[in-house]
């Protein structure tokens, strides 16, 4: 029997689909399945046409596919705009009060009737929605008493009569199989990112609002007390990034979030970072550019930008993950990466995987602690920028008795005072060289290159962030081999090369125009085959790769 | 107190930076015999001839980018709310590049002081004009006079719910002295606009010497009264301009940004007090 399914709920904004949507997924992991949300929304707040797009299936999934199992239509645009891709055996559910369907199979739900016999508002019609649905895969009215409950604080009672009168009306025609696993809770790419920088023990998360980097800021504002971190919103993105580099100055871990538009912004602070030697993380989580470009949509077309950001000669970590779990483990692990550096670093993800909603599991956490920086021993004069052999300065706070720490945006000597003559400037230059040269040597003790597919085929795929999910599916579909870089600077050229050993055709999926990652490669003599690359502000799916491929 | 450096001082001969210097020496060392700890003092500069004050002091610093001063002391302040900042920067920084952080930290009420080296214009860059410079400024990029009306930053600060307006006189180190002490003692954003003849591109010295006059300080909590004194001069500097009055202008108690945002929380880890 199937156990993979795609359900998609579209409405217009303000009718509640991504959280009925939300209900939906729930309910699919309570019966064991693994579950990928893909929101598509607009930019406006009311009207328009948003739909979310859910994936429940037995194995881990990273992408939304084309063909619809359930087509869910709050309103008749999601109807005509969807139906071609329902599959041949897919099923409409629609609501009968606003729109009618000819199709025999299709199933409508009387919602405001519903609604108004109960005594509701009008947005409860997506609870009488959701529970109709639920019968009609033969969901137990306990599991979705039990789901409702959680996800209906307010009205509680009212939401709970709605869903009961729809339940009872549908008729239960499938039965969806329960699957024999633990339910994953289910948390989006920016929350599982904001508790892997809380577990490493980040004290601040400093931002101005910016799709789709805002959740971050959301979530951890909401978590202020049980996380004893705090979200601070402030005036625009260059106060953000400069007050981020004085907290971390005074010995606090910090993060900021923005997209493209707002790191651009930034990139004053990412130098001054790296002159200053002061720690900084960035999540950059791209959208569908140049300038105001799409905002609500995804692209990954910040890549060389993100390498080459800040004026100066400069090296910075930059790190792709390309999932919920991913993000969350190196989110951690690049403030610790940064802590021990004393560099400026970027998180760089995309909408698609800073909002869709991922099966979480939580034992990834285990995986991350705070790691303790270089600290300075209390002995003699303390120097900023002390000559060390790897270029690592011990790092001291203003408060520390005995020692005056004096941060620089000029060129400096040991102490941090301002110098110009080409003696001292070539030897802190060189300092840094050195700390540069200990950043790649890491880069070669991580896992910077995740392999995936059929390990031993001669045909690979090369994808980076959120292009994981449906590249991964594709390889695994064809046999090939699909190799994704996490680490993309300093860039893991032995692990590359290592991965690649025995290829002899690659192919490079991305969703910008221009092959980015492409071009990164070249630097380093691995030249791909064919370029695949979808720049319509849509992620790939799955079979969009197969096809090409 | 030896609060000095080993730095060679770069400034003019005769620069009344140095008068800034002398109060601020003073200011520091008489907060620190009053108990202050002196490892609890950041200075925080931007960048341009006021900034090099940093280099010279023997204090704890953070030498921030153009503009930025400000924002980067508020940071420094979340990060250990147990700091006394003070800003050194100039008017090009402060009212040109980062007029936002200003209006954003005073409507904030962010506990950190900012001591404003008033010159009115670039000195470093050769004499340009900047936001308090006068109309009619004759500057390199301006050869027939700033076609721009100043902006009185004090008449900004008040309009922004500032809680401490000052205004001193590099050439009155004494008086400018108790002023610090004064903002820095403040909790919450204290402002001191520091009136700051260039010798080299904006020789201000007389006009000033012939207008300045000390304050007496009278109702400091009376926005009215604040304004009236503040609009006793405009910045420009035409003939009409009679009086300028430097000291207090106004000065009221509100809850500040930190204590406000941190307010119960556990105090937040610092590196120092990670476990091995």
């Amino acid at each position: 029997m199937k156990k993979d399914f795609s359900i998609l709920i579209g409405g217009a904004a303000g009718e509640g689909s991504r959280k009925a949507g939300l209900v939906i997924a729930k309910l699919f992991s309570e019966l064991g399945y693994r579950i990928f949300i893909y929101d598509d929304y607009q930019s406006l707040i009311r009207g328009g046409h948003n739909f979310s797009q859910i994936r429940a299936s037995k194995e881990k999934v990273l992408s939304h596919r084309k063909k619809i199992d359930f087509l869910l239509a709050l309103d008749k645009v999601t109807i005509e705009k969807h139906q071609a891709d329902l599959d041949k055996k897919g099923i409409i559910i629609y609501n009968s009060d606003k729109t009618s369907v000819k199709d025999k199979k299709a199933v409508g739900i009387a919602v405001e009737t519903i609604v108004k016999e109960i005594g509701g508002v009008s947005i409860m019609g997506n609870t009488a929605f959701v529970a109709g649905f639920a019968k009609f895969i033969g969901i137990e009215w306990k599991t979705l008493e039990g789901v409702l409950k959680k996800e209906f604080k307010k009205s509680q009672e009212l939401n709970l009569k709605i869903a009961r009168k729809s339940f009872d009306k549908v008729k239960s025609s499938i039965k969806i199989e329960k699957i024999d696993q633990k339910p994953l809770p289910l948390l989006t790419g920016n929350e599982a990112l904001s508790l892997g920088a809380v577990k490493a023990g980040l004290d601040f998360y400093i931002a101005y609002p910016m799709t789709p980097a805002t959740g971050i800021l959301h979530y951890l504002s909401s978590h202020k007390e049980e996380f004893n971190t705090v979200a601070v919103q402030l005036e625009n993105e260059v106060g953000i990034v400069n007050a981020a580099i004085g907290a971390a100055y005074s010995g606090a871990r910090t993060m900021v979030g923005t997209s493209g538009g707002g790191f651009a912004l930034m990139t004053e602070g990412l130098s001054l970072a790296a002159q200053s030697e002061i720690p900084l993380v960035i999540v950059e989580s791209q959208r569908a550019a140049p300038s105001t470009g799409v905002p609500t949509y995804t692209s990954q077309g910040d890549l060389l930008f993100a390498l080459t950001a800040g004026h100066g000669d400069i090296l910075r970590f930059v790190i792709a993950p390309g999932d919920a779990e991913e993000a969350c483990f190196w989110s951690g692990k690049i403030l610790n990466l940064s802590w021990k550096y004393q560099t400026p670093s970027i998180l760089l993800i995309d909408k698609e995987v800073s909002e869709s909603t991922f099966s979480f599991d939580k034992n990834i956490l285990n995986k991350i602690k705070k790691e303790k920086p270089l600290l300075w021993d209390k002995k003699g004069e303390y120097l900023r920028y002390k000559e060390t052999e790897n270029g690592i300065s011990p790092l001291a706070f203003p408060g520390e008795e005995n020692a005056v720490v004096k941060a620089n945006s000029y060129e400096h000597d040991e102490f941090g005072i301002t110098v110009e003559d080409e003696k001292s400037v070539e030897k802190m230059q060189n300092k840094r060289l050195r700390k540069f040269k200990e950043m790649r040597k890491e880069v070669d003790k991580l896992e910077a290159i995740n392999v995936y597919g059929n390990k031993n085929s001669k045909k690979a795929i090369i994808a980076w962030g959120s292009t994981k999910g449906p590249a991964k599916e594709a390889a695994e579909k064809l046999g090939m081999r699909m190799i994704q870089p996490v680490i993309l600077e300093p860039f893991p050229v032995k692990q590359m090369k290592h991965a690649l050993e025995g290829v002899e055709k690659i192919a490079l999926v991305e969703t910008n125009s221009l092959a980015q990652l492409g071009k990164l490669l070249s630097c380093f003599g691995i030249k791909a085959d064919k370029e695949i690359l979808k720049y319509n502000a849509r992620p790939f799916l799955p079979e969009e790769i197969e096809e090409k491929l | 107190m030896k609060l000095e450096t080993y730095a060679k001082n770069t400034w003019c001969p005769g620069c009344s930076n140095f008068g800034i210097f002398t109060a601020l020496k003073g200011a520091v060392s008489s907060l620190i015999e009053d108990e202050m700890s002196k490892e609890n003092i950041v200075i925080v500069s931007g960048i341009g001839c006021s900034s090099k004050i940093i280099d010279y002091l023997n204090l704890n610093s953070f030498s921030s980018l153009h503009g930025r001063p400000i924002i980067s002391a508020e940071g420094i302040k979340l990060g250990n709310p147990n700091l006394k900042l003070i800003v050194c920067a100039g008017d090009g920084g402060i009212y040109n590049e980062g007029i936002a952080h200003l209006i954003h930290a005073v409507k904030r009420n962010s506990d950190i002081t900012v001591l404003v080296h008033n010159n009115r214009t670039f000195a470093l860059t050769t004499g340009q004009f900047t936001a308090t410079s006068p109309e009619g400024f004759k500057g390199k990029s301006t050869p027939k006079g700033s076609m721009e009306q100043p902006i009185n930053p004090l008449k900004l600060v008040l309009a922004s719910n500032g809680t401490f307006i000052a205004r001193g006189y590099a050439f009155k180190p004494n008086h400018l002295k108790d002023l610090i002490i004064k903002a820095v003692k403040h909790p919450g954003f204290s402002f001191v606009d520091i009136l700051q003849p260039c010798i080299s591109f904006f020789d201000t010295t007389s006009f000033y010497n012939q207008r300045v006059y000390e304050m007496e300080e009278k109702d400091l909590g009376s926005p009215k009264e604040a304004l009236r004194k503040i609009e006793e001069w405009d910045y420009n500097e035409s003939n009409d301009s009679k009086k300028i009055p430097i000291g207090m202008f106004y000065k009221i108690q509100r809850p500040t940004y930190e204590e406000r945002l941190l307010e119960g929380l556990i105090p937040l880890k610092r590196e120092r007090e990670i476990d091995e």
